[in-house]
């Protein structure tokens, strides 16, 4: 894990003291709304529907179990006892006063923590795979690289105006977690014919009012010149974006405007003038970096604990755990576990501070101290050993983090929607929660298989409903509450968007049309076929003419 | 007399900023006096101006400081304009100008110009700040201070931090 030095320390702390005197000034008048409002967003506080919400950055979703206890800490003195996790990898409270902020920012500095570019027309918290570093499918761990782009943005001179947020992913494994193809830029790692490591540049992807899969600018970049290259984007797009239209600032509507291909070559003659300056970095650097993340003491095993095996054998509820929530770790004898913070009936991504200080007891107990959280709004202890699953599991199941559901479709991902969010057309919480009610059979959910089910309560896309494989949008029809349904996203390799079926549904039709759907599903399925694939092979049709089917008595 | 920050100090300046008339045409050069013209005009009048002597230019947010060029470097004053501090294209002009036109004379930010954009302005290359008049000018010169570090290049240090740490 990253550990600050005294300049990283130093910047974290002046920025305190900075928004300290911004608050103060604000406070007295001396900054308007107007002014300040950019401001606060950059330290990732809205004015939200009851009250301000305080966005923290956990860069690239990595977090100590100090850190999680000074988090729970926060909620218990700050806020209303419980925090939200973010599908940008962050954590949310919900109901700090603007008042406590500095005090807020000031608690989080003694851990290494900040809230800068959480929000704003910035560069925002580089988010990456939950499994980086573990991953039995990996090619280079992202983290370093993760760090190295956290550190040049932070307070990035020239793009701290950009006309609009700006989003940063990167992947390092076979399969992409960090959904590369729907950020601003994504990077994806590679390795070229003379077998050297690059990235792999993708830009223009996003979601939101025009979701757009992001089109390749670069095959292959050598990793020393990721931060001049990463300059030339930005710097393309802070001069040539459009600035007239909130809603066509984003770099996606600019690479499409150009074409991909003009995109690039703009890119590319800027780059020409940056490439090999001081920015270029150093193998002391790379190395540097990557010194922070090397592989925990592990305990060396041959190869799967006997009785780790031996207990799935006798317990068909922790075998469906495992089958669930326990990912391939690239160490013989340890795993990488997933927390499901998915709890049937609880808000998706919430949790209390006793849930959040009992899993910092977990990852020191069982994970050498560390977490991740996951932009499916999970958290992940990545290092466990196979024969403290069951023990693990147990502790879970306490606390209500063991809900086998990873990947299934009661594993939604939620935005907060209209109970809290000011910009919501509809409630979304309410609905996955209903969903998981009528899904809470196991057994059938089980059966089911993979299914991304994502949902926003408005068309800013914070659940990514456009690359769900069932997605959900809340729409505002005359004043009420309506959700659109779509079908047929899904994130990762090949990511696709979603298509919508047809009108909306009221909020209580819900559970019934997902129903339908299913039913569909499982009356087309092949073997064990996944959803989406049944989805690709059938198309919509049968799906529609089920949902909209009249009801004959 | 107005009143801006120079070089980490307050000083006073007259300078006359000239914009196009309502018509769209340039306006009128005054016989003395320091004078601000907008970049056409300048391309436009370059040797007129360039005898009178006592000018500078200013660039809007959508000005491309290509068109200055290789001139850039002859120039004693170039000035950009923030419509909004929240547009951030002065941003990019400002290190264009420094770091790719060889420009070493003033660099002045105009417009919405305050305490908390003036330490990002000074890292892109600008030594002159006119401060929004709404705003204190003795605690905009604080905000130059607000970080003693950064860890990108900048032109006020090109060197990144991870070529500095020890
Ligand atoms: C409650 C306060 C929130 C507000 C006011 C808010 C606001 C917004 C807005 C305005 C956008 C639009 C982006 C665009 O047009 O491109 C957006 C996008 C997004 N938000 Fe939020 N959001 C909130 C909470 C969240 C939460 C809780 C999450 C995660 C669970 C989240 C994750 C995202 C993501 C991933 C996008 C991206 C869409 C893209 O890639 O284009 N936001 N949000
Ligand atoms: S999708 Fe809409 S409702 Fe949901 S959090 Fe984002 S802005 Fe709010």
């Amino acid at each position: 894990m990253y550990i600050y030095d005294d300049y990283d320390q130093r910047i974290v702390d002046q920025r305190v003291v900075q928004y300290r005197d911004q608050t103060r000034r604000f406070l007295a008048g001396e900054l308007s709304d107007e002014e300040f409002r950019p401001l606060r967003l950059q330290n990732g506080l809205y004015i939200q529907r009851h009250a301000p919400m305080l966005r923290v950055a956990i860069p690239y979703g990595h977090l100590s179990s100090l850190q999680l206890r000074k988090l729970a800490e926060i909620a218990r003195k700050y806020d209303k006892d419980y925090a939200h996790f973010t599908t940008r990898q962050n954590l949310q409270y919900n109901w700090p006063k603007l008042e406590d902020v500095p005090d807020i920012l000031a608690e989080l500095a003694t851990v290494q923590m900040h809230a800068i570019q959480t929000s704003g027309n910035c560069i925002r918290n580089t988010t990456s795979d939950q499994f980086a570093g573990v991953a039995h499918d990996e090619l280079l761990d992202p983290r370093p690289w993760c760090e190295i782009i956290r550190q040049w943005s932070t307070f990035h001179p020239e793009f701290a105006h950009l006309p609009r947020k700006f989003k940063i992913a990167v992947n390092g494994a076979a399969e992409d977690r960090a959904a590369i193809w729907v950020h601003d830029i994504g990077l994806n790692v590679v390795k070229n014919e003379a077998g050297e490591i690059g990235f792999k540049v993708i830009a223009g992807g996003g979601l939101g009012r025009t979701p757009i899969i992001g089109s390749v600018i670069c095959e292959f970049l050598p990793c020393a010149h990721l931060l001049t290259y990463l300059d030339a984007v930005l710097r393309v797009y802070n001069r040539y974006g459009r600035r007239d239209n909130k809603y066509k600032a984003r770099i996606k509507i600019l690479v499409k405007a150009m074409t991909p291909e003009v995109f690039a070559s703009k890119v590319e003659t800027e780059w020409a003038f940056l490439k090999d300056g001081p920015q270029t970095l150093t193998t002391a650097e790379i190395d540097r970096m990557q010194g922070f993340f090397t592989v925990p003491d592990y305990t060396a095993f041959a190869g799967d604990d006997v009785g780790f095996v031996q207990q799935q054998l006798d317990s068909k509820a922790f075998a469906r755990w495992v089958e669930r929530n326990v990912f391939k770790h690239k160490q013989a004898g340890y795993a990488a576990v997933t927390l499901s913070l998915k709890k049937h009936g609880a808000a998706p991504g919430d949790a209390s501070s006793d849930q959040l200080a009992a899993v910092a007891d977990l990852a020191d107990a069982y994970s050498f101290g560390e977490l991740r959280v996951s932009h499916e709004q999970n958290l992940i202890l990545a290092d466990v050993k196979q024969a403290d699953l069951f023990e693990l599991w147990e502790k879970a199941k306490a606390i209500g983090f063991a809900t086998p559901n990873i990947g299934l479709m009661t594993d939604v991902i939620c935005c907060p929607g209209g109970d809290f969010c000011s910009l919501a057309n509809a409630k979304s919480i309410p609905i996955a929660i209903a969903i998981q009610e009528r899904f809470d059979d196991l057994d059938y959910l089980h059966d089911l298989g993979e299914i991304d089910l994502n949902m926003s309560g408005c068309m800013n896309a914070c659940g990514h409903h456009h690359v769900g494989n069932i997605g959900i949008l809340g729409v505002d029809k005359n004043g009420s509450e309506w959700y659109q349904v779509s079908l047929g996203g899904r994130q990762g390799n090949g990511a696709t968007l979603a298509k919508v079926v047809g009108p909306s549904f009221a909020q209580e039709q819900m559970p019934d049309v997902i129903e339908k759907i299913m039913a569909v599903f499982v009356e087309n399925r092949l073997g064990e076929e996944r959803f989406i694939d049944v989805f690709d092979r059938i198309g919509m049709l049968p799906f529609k003419t089920r949902v909209y089917a009249k009801e004959t008595a | 007399m107005a009143r801006i920050i120079k070089d980490a100090a307050i000083v006073e300046c007259d300078a006359q900023l000239l914009r196009f008339s309502d018509d769209g045409s340039f306006a009128e050069l005054p016989a003395n006096g320091l004078v601000i013209v907008p970049l056409a005009q300048y391309l436009a009048q370059k040797a007129a101006l360039t005898s009178r002597g006592d000018f500078g230019v200013w660039l809007a947010a959508d000005d491309e400081p290509e068109s200055l060029g290789a001139d850039a470097a002859s120039l004693a004053l170039i000035a950009v304009e923030f419509p909004a501090f929240t547009d951030g294209r002065g941003f990019s002009i400002g290190r264009l100008l420094r770091e790719r036109f060889g420009f070493e004379g003033e660099l002045r930010a105009f417009g919405d110009v305050f305490k908390d954009t003036i330490g990002y302005l000074k890292r892109c290359g600008f030594n002159a700040f006119v401060v929004n008049s709404d705003k204190n000018l003795e605690d905009a010169l604080l905000g130059l201070n607000d970080f003693s570090e950064a860890y990108q290049t900048g032109f006020d240090q090109p060197l990144p931090l991870f070529r500095r740490r020890p």
